[in-house]
């Protein structure tokens, strides 16, 4: 299968299997105009198989959100056909805005406009939790 | 502006200074009567509470202060919609100091953002209480002269029961502890506490259905009531509610030292025939926790520069 090389954009490396399509919908690239391609299971020597997201324009990628998802995942930002810069990604130890908590007792619910704070509370197990509630992401 | 959400957001030498405030206040009340005079603190209870709203208020009258606020949401402005933020970013032009209860877990935090004034939970639903802790803490130093070598059993609601996870917190910071976590299956302590406390911290732990069982080992017995606030089902509250009743026959197995506590309010976990034990203190917990209450109010009140 062939997708064409892009130009000016990025590429979303080494995502873990499976979640090419959550980083996906979390980066909200469908609401884009350009050509984006979602690759799943592609063989990879490193992790055996691997999703890739290649974006054909410039954008920025929100990195806290693309370690949450994967952190194994490379961002690569391409310009007239070049690689100019690889960033490699870890766990954040914070996520603004990322994701919402989802207990029905936290102020997070119901407060307007407030900010949605998860911190990093196992990094081995890869656990956040709500700055108000304490909950367990999902 | 420092605000105190969570009992670790104070440190074991914070409690330490906030315990030996708390026995000066008690053995000298007239240096402290007119500590806050021409101060406010205002009480935002947007839950029913008696104890903690009524203590929060004795605490600051007794340091000279004066106290504003309401007692339900209904008649605050959250109830035509105001958001936590905008709430105390109003209150904090008119007192010095919030203490603030909420139904919704982390409202004080926000609150504590928004606000120009220190915040003090008072409790947010089912999360944090810390001056409940601290309250606990104080009569624990008081009746067992300190913190380290205790063993100690929490009975009751150890799911949603705020002050046990508090107190399980608090108490891991010293050395020598050891817990009985007494409960009914599904009021179990939920299993980030027991991982990310216990275990973390090497703390040796029992988890039983067994009060009695557990009763000759304890150096204290944190009784704690089912709370029928935090069940969305009506039958699982009445069938758990009254797992364990603490009666001077189940007293007879237990040390001659070792000392009841309970949060307040009991329902029926605590028979009445109890109050009159010598080892009874939980109607000390109240009264230390003004103690507790008095001291933390000028500290916070002395680090933002306003006493």
């Amino acid at each position: 299968m062939n997708i064409d090389s892009i130009q000016n954009g990025i590429v979303i490396d080494h995502i873990a299997a499976g979640n090419g399509m959550k980083l996906y919908e979390l980066l909200e690239l469908d609401k884009l105009d350009c050509s984006v391609a979602l690759l799943r299971n592609v063989v990879s020597q490193k992790l055996g198989k691997k999703d890739i997201i290649k974006i054909d324009r410039e954008f920025d990628v929100n990195l806290d959100l693309v370690g949450f998802v994967s952190p194994e995942a490379t961002v690569v930002v391409i310009k007239n056909g070049e690689i100019v810069e690889k960033k490699k990604l870890d766990l954040p130890e914070v996520l603004i805005n990322v994701i919402r908590c989802k207990n029905p007792r936290c102020i997070s619910m119901t407060e307007q406009e407030i900010v949605h704070e998860f911190r990093l509370s196992d990094r081995e197990n890869r656990v956040y939790r709500c700055v108000y509630c304490e909950t367990k992401a999902n | 502006m420092r605000s105190i959400i969570d009992i670790l957001d104070l440190s074991t030498d914070e409690i330490a200074e906030l315990v030996q405030t708390a026995q000066d206040i008690i053995a000298k009340p007239a240096d402290y009567a007119e500590v806050c005079h021409g101060k406010k603190l205002a009480t935002l209870f947007f839950e029913p509470s008696t104890r903690t709203r009524l203590s929060f208020e004795a605490a600051m009258y007794e340091l000279g202060g004066h106290v504003i606020g309401f007692s339900e949401a209904q008649s605050s402005s959250a109830a035509k919609g105001e958001s936590v933020a905008d709430t105390v970013k109003t209150v904090s032009c008119y007192a010095d100091i919030i203490a603030m209860r909420h139904p919704k877990e982390g409202a004080p935090l926000v609150a504590s953002r928004a606000a120009s004034v220190p915040v003090i939970n008072a409790g947010d639903g089912g999360h944090n209480h810390p001056t409940q802790t601290m309250a606990d803490l104080l009569t624990i130093y008081r009746e067992k002269g300190g913190f380290e070598n205790l063993t100690i059993g929490v009975c009751g609601d150890l799911k949603f029961g705020r002050t046990v996870h508090s107190l399980i917190n608090a108490m891991s910071r010293y050395k020598g502890l050891k817990m009985y976590l007494i409960s009914p299956e599904e009021l179990k302590v939920p299993s980030y506490v027991k991982k990310d406390v216990l275990k973390k911290k090497g703390i040796p732990y029992v988890q039983t259905t067994d009060l009695e069982g557990a009763m000759p080992e304890l150096d204290v017995l944190y009784m704690t009531r089912v709370q029928r606030e935090r069940f969305f089902n009506e039958e699982d509250y009445l069938r758990l509610k009254d797992s364990y009743i603490l009666t001077p026959d189940k007293m007879k197995n237990a040390k001659k030292d070792m000392i009841v506590m309970h949060p307040l309010p009991r329902v029926n976990e605590i028979s009445v025939a109890i109050d009159d034990d010598p080892r009874a203190c939980y109607f000390k917990q109240v009264l230390n926790g003004k103690y507790m209450r008095m001291a933390l109010i000028m500290k916070l009140l002395k680090e933002a520069g306003t006493i």
